[in-house]
């Protein structure tokens, strides 16, 4: 059966491979979050102690954000190897690092001084301080930067494809362009679920946001 | 509440020094502090005000000399702990946006490592003590509350763990005048109530004649000008820079040494609405001193005057007839602050009431002159002439 130019035939025999796709796509999506997160951590810590290190942070990591995935992938293969997930993964966490770390590095920088002053005099550690007044007070800003590297690093993983994994964008790259009634079909899902995804994604993290910052929630002061 | 009691608080020839600075911004500052008093630390910008409050819980640390509460020198702790244990109270307030009211005011219990019930219980009677019942404020953030409700939970926060000693830096600075009157005056009602040792920094002379027992004023390069009771340098400035620094106008600023709850109250005949107008007007024409009725609300609160015009004739008050502003005092109101309230409204009496806003009683603008003139009793329980010669005085 085909509905326009879809092959829905071809989409039912092949649901276990696309949901295959999906779940390397999270993979994929999940890792590179994951150690981008913790690498832009640091680094946000880094430049909270040496606040002379943010200029030099930020141009590395925009300059890695600046290469063509293309460009870095060509560039990787021989060291890491074609078709491996190491390869994929320095491209994808490379390209979280400069969102992560800057909206990390902002959120710490709002949040309000006369709140660290007051912690600092009714005798917080600096951990306790960290932990539990500015990391919770720079939470929306953090969050608004991890809602945008999810996205793009969905977006990217499709690009993977190029050097063999790619999750859906094995089917848009891969499948899609060979040749029979089936490619386009392949493109399209491929194309939607990746879309969706991103959407289903960032709609989660953005409840999540809400869950966690139930103060930050337009509120207006009652003067 | 127990009945807690502040520590002594000593400065023994403190001197801070910051590197690269020509002149000290502390310079050999000794001065006690004796338990359960108010010291307020007042002087110009580059004073050192601020620096020796904040020496003495370790935000800023001497360079040398000492300071000690209770004997103890503040060095010997480590400085988390040592903060635990004095109350902190900023301009700014500081509190935490992403707790709530209950957790701001739990934190240095919460640091203290008590239980949950005592911080729970703790947390209602202090919420319950500045005024804000914690059934309505306990589960509510401060974006939701007004500079003033967040002031009083600051001040609670700062009690919480019932320490000996707080530290007040410019704690009213960012409410505007109405509130802080009346957020200085709540202030000293609790502290007759809580009795702590309390370093309170500004740079008003007239909030430090309110709020000090004693008041220590510095002068730029963190020199201790005078320090004594406000009665005795209103009336003794040790130096050409204290005069200068107090103000011209030190015969007015002796009103601020004298509280409202000091006069006798003429009690003030009210009236609610519906009132028979001719029986008011035979309860008002058998006092020569009042021309007015107050008109209050069922709580007795004043609403507004009633006049011998609006009594003509007969039938029940018109509340709508009264002549609306009566200007309110509390008792913890100082002479000075009830006198611009009394002159700012057109009928020069004062209505004092107690907490909760009911009637006590008037006061009269003649009556404050008449103070003016009679000799108060100072802080430190000396007979202080006030309106007379100041100069002879120096």
């Amino acid at each position: 059966m085909t509905i326009g130019p879809v092959d829905v035939d071809w989409i039912v025999d092949n649901l276990d491979r696309i949901g295959g796709l999906v779940i390397e796509h999270l993979y994929l999506t999940g890792i590179a979050m994951g150690i981008g997160l913790v690498i832009s951590a640091g680094l946000a810590l880094l430049v909270r102690n040496r606040p002379r290190w943010y200029g030099p942070i930020i141009g590395f990591t925009g300059t890695l954000y600046a290469i063509p995935s293309l460009a870095l992938f060509a560039l990787l293969t021989p060291l890491t190897g074609i078709g491996t997930v190491l390869t994929a993964e320095i491209a994808l966490v490379s390209y979280t690092l400069l969102i992560l770390t800057r909206n990390m590095v902002e959120g710490l920088r709002a949040v309000p001084s006369e709140a660290i002053e007051a912690a600092q005099g009714m005798g917080y550690t600096a951990t306790q301080r960290l932990l539990r007044v500015e990391l919770p007070l720079a939470l929306p800003i953090i969050l608004a930067g991890v809602r945008i590297a999810a996205v793009t690093t969905i977006g990217l993983v499709t690009v993977t494809a190029l050097i063999g994994l790619g999750g859906l964008g094995y089917l848009i790259v891969t499948i899609g362009t060979q040749r029979g009634s089936f490619g386009l079909t392949a493109t399209l899902t491929g194309v939607v679920l990746a879309v969706g995804l991103a959407v289903i994604a960032d709609l989660a993290l953005q409840a999540l946001q809400r869950a966690l910052t139930p103060w930050s929630r337009g509120r207006m002061a009652a003067a | 509440m127990q009945d807690a009691t502040g520590a002594v608080v000593a400065f023994e020839h403190v001197t801070k020094r910051y590197p690269g600075a020509d002149a000290p911004a502390v310079n050999d500052l000794s001065l006690e502090i004796p338990a359960g008093e108010i010291c307020v630390l007042v002087g110009p910008s580059g004073c050192g005000k601020t620096t020796s409050m904040k020496m003495v819980n370790r935000l800023i640390e001497p360079t040398s000399g000492r300071i000690t509460i209770d004997g103890e020198d503040v060095m010997g702790l480590p400085a988390v702990e040592l903060r635990r244990r004095i109350g902190y109270v900023i301009q700014q307030v500081g509190l935490f946006p992403h707790q709530t009211i209950g957790e701001n005011v739990a934190v240095v219990p919460g640091l203290l490592r008590w239980s949950r019930e005592r911080i729970r219980e703790r947390t209602d009677e202090l919420l319950e003590l500045v005024g804000l019942p914690p059934g309505e404020y306990r589960d509510r953030y401060p974006s939701e509350l007004s500079g003033g409700e967040r002031q009083r939970v600051g001040v609670a926060r700062a009690l919480a763990a019932d320490p000996p000693v707080m530290l007040m830096d410019e704690p009213f600075g960012a409410v505007d005048p109405i509130r802080r009157e009346r957020l200085q005056n709540e202030f000293l009602r609790l502290q007759q109530q809580v009795r702590k040792t309390i370093i309170f920094v500004t740079h008003d002379v007239d909030e430090a004649i309110k709020m000090g027992d004693r008041i220590a004023i510095l002068q730029r390069g963190g020199i201790l000008a005078q320090y004594d009771s406000p009665a005795a340098i209103l009336a003794n400035p040790a130096s050409e820079f204290v005069e200068r620094f107090v103000g011209a106008d030190r015969g007015l600023k002796r009103l601020s040494l004298a509280r409202v709850r000091d006069l006798d109250p003429i009690p003030a005949i009210t009236v609610r609405a519906g009132e028979d107008r001719a029986e008011v007007r035979r309860r008002l024409d058998r006092v020569d001193e009042l021309e007015y009725a107050l008109l209050v609300d069922g709580e007795d609160r004043p609403l507004g005057w009633i006049d011998q015009h609006d009594l003509q004739g007969s039938g029940p008050i018109d509340p709508e007839a009264a002549t609306p502003g009566a200007p309110t005092l509390e008792p913890e109101s100082t002479l000075r602050d009830a006198l611009s309230t009394m002159l700012g409204s057109s009928v020069q009496l004062g209505v004092v009431v107690d907490e909760r806003g009911r009637v006590v009683g008037l006061v009269s603008v003649d009556a404050i002159g008449d103070r003016l003139r009679a000799p108060v009793r100072g802080a430190d329980g000396e007979l202080q002439e006030v309106g007379g010669d100041v100069a002879a005085a120096s």
